[in-house]
């Protein structure tokens, strides 16, 4: 079980931080060429836009939570903690992801 | 070297992670217009000084994270992996601090 909850924390860990690196490019070029245009804020405010946006918030948030996970397993003497570091971690992100759909 | 520069660069993005986080939350409500963004962000040095080492972290970041998926994932090893992330490190600053500068500046 506490090996298990180690595998699932570094597989969300690192299939989230796939997901921002392939992200980023596009933000930053909306950013810097769409922002001057509303027609593309336009745009993201159909449903499926919006269900992407809240799962990149997801995957931040989550990608976040692994990594302070990582940095106490790494820094701090944390090792026995395997499994409330990974409870942690989802329960951040889980928050984040209520907090920014509720925003929406 | 790479070991040391992920923890490091992942501290200083956690930091602004949890920031960014907690401004989108904020900004979102109510929907977004392009003169409400900038009419908060233009102008505003310490934003702009917070997205700038932001860009620059997540630059150092992303591809040394990648560079892990790439060896274990895909075993892709030699000199074309580092060099498609050096490029791919090239591209996140260039295009980041351009964004920056279109939304702070």
């Amino acid at each position: 079980m506490k090996r298990e909850s180690s595998y699932w924390a570094a597989i969300v860990h690192r299939v989230s931080g796939i997901a921002l690196a392939l992200f980023l490019p596009l933000h930053f070029w909306a950013l810097s060429t769409a922002l001057e245009m509303d027609a593309f804020l336009e745009w993201t405010r159909q449903p499926l836009v919006k269900l992407g946006e809240w799962a990149i918030v997801v995957a931040l948030a989550a990608h976040l939570a692994g990594g302070l996970r990582v940095l106490a397993l790494e820094f701090l003497p944390w090792h026995d903690r395997q499994r409330t570091l990974a409870a942690t971690a989802a329960g951040l992100a889980v928050a984040v992801g209520l907090a920014f759909a509720l925003a929406l | 070297m790479l070991w040391i520069l992920q923890r490091a660069s992942a501290v200083v993005l956690a930091f602004c992670v949890m920031v960014h986080l907690g401004s989108i939350i904020y900004a979102v409500q109510g929907g977004l217009t392009a003169a409400e963004i900038l009419g908060r962000t233009r102008g505003n040095a310490g934003w702009l000084a917070f997205y700038c080492v932001f860009v620059l972290a997540v630059s150092v970041h992303a591809p040394i994270g990648l560079r892990t998926v790439f060896i274990e994932w895909l075993r892709w090893r030699g000199r074309s992996r580092d060099v498609v992330l050096l490029l791919f490190s090239g591209v996140l600053a260039w295009t980041g601090m351009r964004a920056v500068l279109a939304v702070f500046a």
